[in-house]
């Protein structure tokens, strides 16, 4: 199988990959996709977790999204990801410290604007713990 | 006329701003390059937001429901401008032109009897415009520049501000004012509409590329808007602050060096006054002695 897909990874920063793949599997919001070559144009947004990169038929790398939109179209797959971080860098203790720490905010959350923030950082914090555990 | 001593002091004088403004100067190219590299870096992103949301707001753009950011509050009553400039002067031009062009449109939107708010980025816009806008000011950020360059959680703060306003109703339409870094000697003041959105550059993009595919949306064309639009917010602030972050130290660096080189020229005009003036004395000193001798 020689097929591949362009796999784009662009982070406000930084445009951090951009390579062929021959497939990659993508969190969405509605449920995790996979992107083969030739898939059918789409837009997705991403919730936070992990996006696998396949090569030969297994994980080759696995790269953690802390949310964001995905673009796929027949020849490449776009993402755009707020923080993108390989799984292989991330620390359980610092995991577990945002955990803490988003607990806390929505906890003196006040306004409905920061108790959703705080929503959304747990989110991300759960997404790494559970990224980390498998 | 100055005497040698004043002279001597002058000159040393000089000599240690020149030192200064030289090193200013390199330290200004140093960060001009890191700063050039990160906006660009930045671009790639933006570029694609720009592509993806120009293609959703041309989906969904008729319909009823569209999100505020995309449709509007369908009023023009309350300006809110977000004025970019940098938090330390001695960079010629750069944050004067921008103040400049801000009032120039605070001015005429005041005439036309709407409401002007501002939130300023960056000490010296809010220092310079504090006197005639104090009580419009609704928020200020100052520090936006660390160590490692500009990070995008700063971004992330202003956004937040900026959508919480929104969310509120306390501005129909918002205006970021920012130096675009043209290059390392020119920066071009400029106005960017920001709320409600206007996708005019992704449309051209698109009949450009003439990609006419049907994408399938999930969840659903508004649910990505309504994600996608905050977002873009954050991404066209981020972008707004690199570039004025690059033209920043670009301004200052032509302006340091420009200092470098006219206090040289000062050194130079100063020398020749000193070693004038200390010839004269020795002249001076020696027609006393041949006088002096003579007379015996």
């Amino acid at each position: 199988m020689t097929d591949t897909t362009v796999l784009e990874l662009v982070s406000p920063s930084a445009l951090l990959k951009s390579e062929p793949v021959e497939m990659v599997v993508v969190p969405g919001t509605d449920g995790n996709f996979g992107v083969l070559p030739k898939h059918a144009p789409m837009i997705s947004t991403i919730r936070p977790g992990v996006i696998d990169i396949y090569a030969g038929g297994k994980v080759s790398e696995r790269i953690f999204v802390a949310g964001g939109v995905a673009e796929v179209n027949p020849e490449r797959c776009t993402i755009l990801a707020e923080e993108a971080v390989p799984v292989s860098d991330l620390k359980a203790d610092e995991a577990q410290a945002r955990l803490e720490e988003a607990q806390a905010a929505l906890k003196s959350a006040e306004t409905a604007h920061d108790k959703a923030n705080a929503e959304r950082a747990l989110d991300i914090a759960r997404a790494q713990i559970q990224a980390l555990s498998n | 006329m100055a005497s040698l001593k004043d002279l001597r002091s002058r000159i040393a004088s000089v000599k240690s701003t020149r030192k200064i403004t030289s090193a200013m100067k390199m330290v200004a190219a140093s960060k001009l390059r890191r700063a050039q590299d990160a906006a660009e870096a930045a671009r790639p992103y933006a570029e694609r937001m720009g592509t993806m949301l120009g293609r959703l707001a041309t989906a969904v753009g008729s319909n009823e429901g569209a999100p505020k950011l995309l449709a509007g509050t369908g009023k023009d009553d309350v300006h809110l401008l977000v004025v970019f400039t940098a938090d330390r002067g001695l960079c010629g031009g750069f944050n004067a032109s921008i103040v400049k062009a801000t009032r120039l449109k605070a001015k005429a939107l005041q005439a036309e009897g709407k409401t002007v708010k501002l939130i300023c980025v960056g000490r010296k816009g809010a220092d310079a415009l504090k006197r005639e806008f104090g009580d419009n000011i609704v928020a200020r950020y100052t520090g936006i520049e660390g160590k490692k360059g500009i990070d995008f959680s700063s971004a992330t703060e202003v956004a937040d501000k900026v959508l919480a306003l929104y969310d509120e109703g306390e501005f129909d339409v918002c205006t970021i004012f920012y130096n675009k870094f043209v290059s390392a000697i020119s920066q071009v003041a400029t106005a960017q509409q920001l709320i409600p959105f206007t996708g005019e550059e992704a449309d051209e993009q698109e009949e450009a590329t003439g990609s006419s595919a049907v994408y399938e949306y999930e969840p659903s064309e508004e649910a990505i808007l309504a994600d996608l639009l905050p977002r873009n917010v954050g991404v066209q602030i981020f972008g707004a602050m690199l570039e004025s972050s690059a033209s920043e130290h670009g301004a200052r660096m032509s302006a340091m060096d420009n200092a470098t080189r006219n206090a040289g020229d000062m050194i130079d005009r100063l020398s020749i006054q000193y070693n004038r003036s200390r010839q004269a004395q020795i002249t001076n000193e020696l027609i006393e002695i041949i006088s002096g001798a003579e007379a015996l």
